[in-house]
């Protein structure tokens, strides 16, 4: 069968390859070079060597501080999004009736789009400033702690599936066998459950990594004006598109610099939850 | 006794949450039903005889922000976008799960390393060559859509195709099927389950883009709806129409939360497979 499919060529790979090389493969190695580069469009560019990166970690005034504050960031973010999720996750593994309908209630945030989230947060985080006669870019403090509540709005309900689906996954007899010999509720949480439902928190814990680490919409929609709130998508974003004039050329084969340091960082993460997955299912 | 009151404490806990969740989306639908002066002026306060403002705000916000023509546009791509990659990335999954050699495994390593860079890598270049191939319409961004959703659905096909056993491919081989017939007759049916999620998390990425469509379409008449809530909200100081801002949110939320509703329990389940695959 093998022989007769590989003819086919044409009619099952073809399509997707050809739309995989235009906007994936191709768009990515020019990426790759185009760091090297300074550019004013894709096609004619001059090869400036390492000189792209060092101007990012030196001259350059926002990267280092978006860096900083995404990784702030995305350390608040996983650490609340997870304990309270998990803590959801054990409410509504009690056995109550009618804890559906609660599912189904803390997962809607998650549907809605990263700009229409934006917009909604800044219009109730405003209205509460406003009572204080100062709006969010007042203080930089407040766009980033805004953003930390939007992403636990966000996130929350969905860790919380995953979790719950961990927990439901424990055999009964554990829990009954810990209650015959008599072990607390907090000695069954800590010594059963939290030890049984681990694989779940390595994959809560990466997905929130990942989708905090890459935030773009919510951040434009919600401080996205402001350089001090800027994390590292949107500022790569801004280093591309915000500047006009003679230097753009400059500040384009910049923001190529720093999408690939972005694209390293994002790999060693996904990289380092590779490596965790696979250990744990050796262990099983 | 005892019992009884702590489950209903539970209750209580949980109903407090579910409000606190809610409220936000709660506090836009209010809004949306206030006149103008009273959303910026008092933004959490119930709508009572005042402050009334009726269905203005989504008349004006059906109206003046061309929402019907950015709707249309977005549900014209999502729709083709889903169909498109649910048809031939499971089509090349096949293809590469069943032509065993060195050049398939190389793609298929492609497509999975495609899943971890993130897209302001590509933005620039992308963007350059969807003008260069004249891709920049909503036709043309269908293809680019396929290339994107590619990575994550030729993964999640392929999974579930290599837990397939080859011996029925080989009986409809043998009794003279062609590879197309004996993929939509024979494969397809059995990868329906993993189709349905495949589907589903495109859909939900596509529907909710904003910055790939804002790059390569634009704000003009052919852009998608979050860049037309982006446009509108953040647009025009000072003159900005809060009442039908509002209600434009409100219409935005409305038809996903109505498709929520009604496949549930197909969203929850392809939203966690995916993310225990990817």
């Amino acid at each position: 069968m093998q022989k007769t499919l590989k003819k086919y060529f044409p009619i099952f790979a073809l399509p997707t390859l050809a739309a995989f090389a235009v906007s994936f493969v191709v768009p990515f190695a020019m990426g790759v070079y185009l760091s090297f580069t300074e550019f004013k469009v894709v096609n004619s560019s001059e090869w400036v060597g390492l000189s792209n990166y060092i101007k990012i970690f030196t001259t350059d005034e926002t990267f280092l501080h978006s860096l900083w504050l995404t990784v702030k960031f995305t350390f608040v973010s996983v650490i609340s999004v997870n304990i309270i999720a998990f803590l959801l996750a054990l409410l509504l593994t009690k056995g109550l009736k009618g804890t559906n309908l609660f599912r189904t209630v803390f997962f809607v945030p998650n549907l809605i789009g990263g700009i229409v989230l934006g917009h909604i947060w800044s219009l109730i985080i405003n209205g509460i400033l406003g009572i204080f006669g100062v709006d969010i870019t007042y203080n930089p403090e407040y766009g980033f702690w805004g953003l930390v509540v939007l992403m636990n709005w966000q996130l929350i309900g969905y860790m919380m599936i995953i979790y719950i689906a961990g927990i439901q996954n424990i055999p009964d007899y554990l829990g009954e066998a810990a209650a015959i010999d008599g072990a607390t509720p907090t000695q069954v949480l800590f010594h059963i459950t939290i030890p049984m439902v681990m694989p779940s928190v390595t994959i809560c814990t990466f997905l929130t990594l990942t989708n905090s680490f890459k935030l773009f919409d919510q951040n434009l929609a919600l401080n996205g004006k402001s350089p001090e709130t800027s994390l590292l998508a949107l500022d790569i974003y801004k280093t591309f598109y915000d500047h006009t004039g003679l230097k753009l050329a400059q500040w384009h084969g910049m923001g190529q610099a720093k999408a690939v340091i972005f694209f390293l960082l994002v790999a060693v993460i996904a990289f380092i939850q590779l490596r965790a997955t696979r250990q744990r299912e050796v262990e099983h | 006794m005892k019992k009884s009151i702590s489950k209903s404490l539970i209750y209580i806990l949980l109903f407090f949450i579910a409000v606190v969740f809610l409220a936000p989306i709660i506090i836009i639908l209010f809004n949306a039903f206030k006149s103008n002066f009273y959303i910026s002026s008092s933004p959490f306060s119930i709508p009572n005889a005042d402050t009334f403002a009726g269905f203005d705000n989504f008349i004006k916000g059906f109206t003046q922000s061309d929402f019907m023509r950015s709707f249309t546009n977005s549900a014209f791509i999502t729709a083709f976008s889903v169909a498109g990659i649910v048809l031939l990335t499971s089509m090349t999954a096949w293809y590469l799960v069943r032509v065993k050699n060195k050049f398939t495994k190389i793609i298929y390593y492609l497509f999975v390393f495609s899943m971890i860079v993130p897209f302001q890598m590509v933005m620039y270049t992308m963007t350059y060559y969807a003008f260069e191939f004249n891709l920049n319409n909503p036709i043309g961004i269908v293809f680019i859509y396929l290339g994107f959703g590619a990575g994550l659905s030729v993964f999640m096909f392929s999974g579930f195709i290599k837990s397939i056993p080859t011996e029925i491919e080989e009986a409809a081989t043998i009794d003279g099927c062609s590879p197309v017939r004996t993929f939509f007759s024979v494969v397809f049916p059995i990868l329906k389950p993993t189709a349905i999620t495949v589907a589903i998390l495109n859909a939900m990425w596509i529907w909710n883009d904003y910055l790939l469509p804002y790059l390569v379409l634009g704000s003009g008449e052919n852009k998608t709806l979050p860049v037309a809530v982006q446009m509108a909200l953040t647009g025009g100081y000072g003159n900005k129409d809060m009442g039908a801002l509002m209600a434009m949110l409100v219409l935005t939320i409305l038809p996903i939360i109505i498709f929520y509703l009604f496949c549930q329990k197909y969203i929850i389940r392809g939203v966690v497979a995916g993310a225990v695959k990817g």
